[in-house]
């Protein structure tokens, strides 16, 4: 079904700005068809290589294919492909039919063309009967659905997003989140999409490229990235997690005094962080099979809805000067014997779950 | 205290908004007081010296007169027709040189706002009498041109139209730029990349995104520089060279010559109700304030 959309193969592509790399040697297969999300913090270089896809800022160095064509040369307006701007982009002197109509207009598409394809867009985004609004008129969450209606109302195979849900409130936020996606799979499009937002990328994307420092640091399914994160920035800037300082001395981790169970077979001696995502942690009743303990005391316990966090100091007799964070899931867990502040506690960890980055 | 309690702070929270109020009141007092005695007075003194003919009776003496002399006619023609050709002059050397501007970088464009502003800022007068040592029969110019060969004999640039022209312009373009350029540096960046991004090329997304965008700027620049033209004095005086007869100029010789404070009022009225009719036409365009603030 998506075997039309276009593939892009991103090469080397490098961007300086005097001594400083936005992008450095960045190379990225994307597949037809595919829902990838450039994930890194503001500054990282995710928006720089988007603008480079869609030509308006020219690397130094690299090469950028469409398909089998070299775009890397080609001017933005040749490229042919849909993009959803951070803050719209909507022209203020258009109503919302004009906005629409506009590349179907330059495409010189005839009066009864473009209306039929403005008017089937407006209905892919939910707006029907909205089409002489003035942009002014709109309320937010309608100006983000007009512009991706102006991005996809010339059926471009690729589409870029530029943090289009930035502006809108959490609730909407979240709503946008799986139209998009479906969109996304009703069409035949290419999506590459950018966002600071970790848990919208994991909510959205097929697959992941987290960005930092100008470089791609890691490449994955959300399930993967989120398990398996190759490094302590992409463990502490995807999900929630308590990064603890473990050393590994003949291939035996230690935290502090104690020994730690981990997931692979350890083959380096260093300096390591264990990993420890607050919902895997649970409480520990003696001592677990195939689980590490920590011990130690409840110094804040907080509700926060669906789970209640807690965060634990761990004896440092045992552990070192260690802080953990375990979220409880409000259900059966919390209720009447809800961890309480000053409180000793036992937490357990599965091996399985228990893994160290550098 | 037992009160205030009752009404829970009402009496004094009303006092405390009716004293805001006069506060900002106050603040305008000044300005009010200085419009009144500054314009409303002078202006309705004109207004009642414009119905005084020579007689010293009421009459609409003045008024007739300009109504049946062709002299009063061609200076009406002559000042319309100036502020026309002065608009027309810095729309077209204005507006490519803000767009120009609206595009570099801060810092290049503050640079070359400098170079806007500095002449704005200079004396009316000293800008005047510089193009007329620049353009006058052994002026720079002509002197240039006769040296390098060019030219075999001095062009008359100045002491007619086009040395009035050439002056205004100048005098005229800052008043063009300035609420262009913050019209155009408002303009959102990203709405012409989204216009290059849905398929249209640089000269097309100019014309259908950023010139329309770009217009409450300009009719704001045309109005200020067509209006301020209508009663300009100092520089079609000098290098009209008596050729070139506008409004004000009439109105001074009135005064000055033929103490003539009926006719001379007269000319300033009708001057006025022009003035106000364009700036209401102009307002159903545009919004007025952006004649202010530009945007």
């Amino acid at each position: 079904m998506q075997s039309d959309a276009l593939n892009i193969s991103i090469n080397d592509i490098t961007k300086k700005y005097d001594d400083f790399f936005a992008l450095k040697d960045v190379s990225l297969e994307i597949k037809s068809g595919e829902f990838l999300t450039l994930l890194g913090p503001s500054g990282s270089g995710k928006t720089t290589l988007l603008m480079v896809l869609a030509g308006f800022t020219r690397p130094d160095y690299g090469s950028v294919k469409f398909g089998e064509e070299e775009v890397v040369l080609k001017p933005p307006h040749l490229r042919d492909i849909g993009m959803v701007f951070q803050n719209y982009a909507l022209f203020p002197h258009m109503n919302v039919e004009q906005n629409i109509g506009y590349p179907q207009k330059l495409r010189g598409k005839s009066k009864s063309e473009i209306k039929e394809s403005v008017s089937e867009a407006l209905s892919i985004v939910k707006l029907d009967g909205l089409g002489h609004r003035g942009v002014s008129e709109l309320s937010g969450g309608q100006k983000q659905r007009v512009a991706l209606a102006r991005a996809i109302v010339f059926k471009p195979q690729i589409l870029l997003m530029d943090e289009p849900l930035s502006a809108l409130d959490k609730k909407l936020r979240e709503e946008m989140q799986i139209e998009l996606r479906q969109l996304h799979d009703s069409l035949t499009m290419t999506t590459v999409y950018v966002t600071h937002d970790q848990k919208e990328a994991l909510t959205m994307s097929d697959r992941i490229a987290v960005i930092n420092d100008g470089e791609l640091k890691q490449l994955g399914s959300p399930n993967e990235i989120y398990t398996n994160p190759s490094n302590a920035f992409i463990a502490d800037f995807i999900g929630e997690s308590s990064l603890l300082p473990t050393k590994v001395i003949d291939n035996k981790a230690y935290l502090g005094q104690s020994e730690l169970l981990v997931n692979k077979s350890l083959t380096r001696d260093g300096e390591f962080l264990l990993v420890i995502r607050p919902e895997k942690l649970f409480i520990a009743g003696g001592k677990e099979k195939d689980s590490n303990i920590f011990s130690g005391v409840i110094e804040e316990s907080i509700f926060q809805g669906e789970s209640q966090l807690v965060v634990i100091k761990l004896d440092p007799d045992n552990f070192g000067d260690q802080l953990l964070r375990m979220r409880l899931p409000n259900g059966t867990s919390v209720g009447p014997n809800v961890p309480k502040v000053g409180e000793e506690i036992s937490v357990g960890l599965r091996m399985t779950d228990s893994f160290l980055v550098e | 205290m037992a009160l205030v309690e009752e009404n829970l702070n009402e009496t004094i929270l009303k006092k405390l908004d009716r004293k805001e109020k006069y506060t900002l009141f106050g603040l305008t007092l000044p300005y009010l007081l200085l419009i009144f005695f500054l314009i409303i007075i002078p202006v309705g003194w004109l207004f009642y010296m414009s119905f005084i003919g020579r007689d010293g009776s009421l009459s609409l003496d003045n008024y007739m007169r300009m109504w049946k002399s062709k002299a009063y006619m061609r200076i009406f023609i002559t000042t319309f027709k100036i502020s026309f050709l002065t608009t027309l002059i810095c729309a077209l050397l204005g507006y490519p040189l803000t767009y120009f501007m609206s595009q570099l970088s801060n810092r290049w464009a503050n640079i070359c706002m400098i170079g806007v502003l500095i002449p704005f800022w200079t004396s009316l007068l000293v800008r005047t009498y510089a193009w007329l040592v620049l353009l006058q029969r052994k002026g720079l110019i002509n002197n240039l041109g006769m040296d390098l060969g060019i030219i075999s004999e001095p062009i008359k640039f100045v002491h007619n139209t086009s040395g009035t022209l050439i002056g205004m312009a100048h005098i005229m373009l800052p008043f063009l730029i300035l609420p262009l350029y913050a019209n155009m540096r408002a303009i959102d960046k990203d709405c012409l990349k989204a216009a290059a991004n849905l398929g249209a090329s640089p000269t097309r997304a100019f014309w259908t995104v950023f010139f329309p965008l770009s217009i409450p700027g300009l009719l704001a620049g045309l109005l200020i520089v067509f209006v301020i033209c209508l009663g300009f004095y100092v520089t079609p005086a000098v290098l009209g060279g008596g050729k070139v007869i506008m409004a004000a100029m009439k109105i001074s010789a009135n005064i000055e010559l033929y103490f003539s404070w009926g006719a001379a009022s007269a000319l300033g009225v009708v001057l006025l109700t022009v003035t106000m009719i364009i700036l209401y036409i102009a307002s159903k365009l545009v919004s007025i304030d952006q004649v202010g603030a530009g945007k």
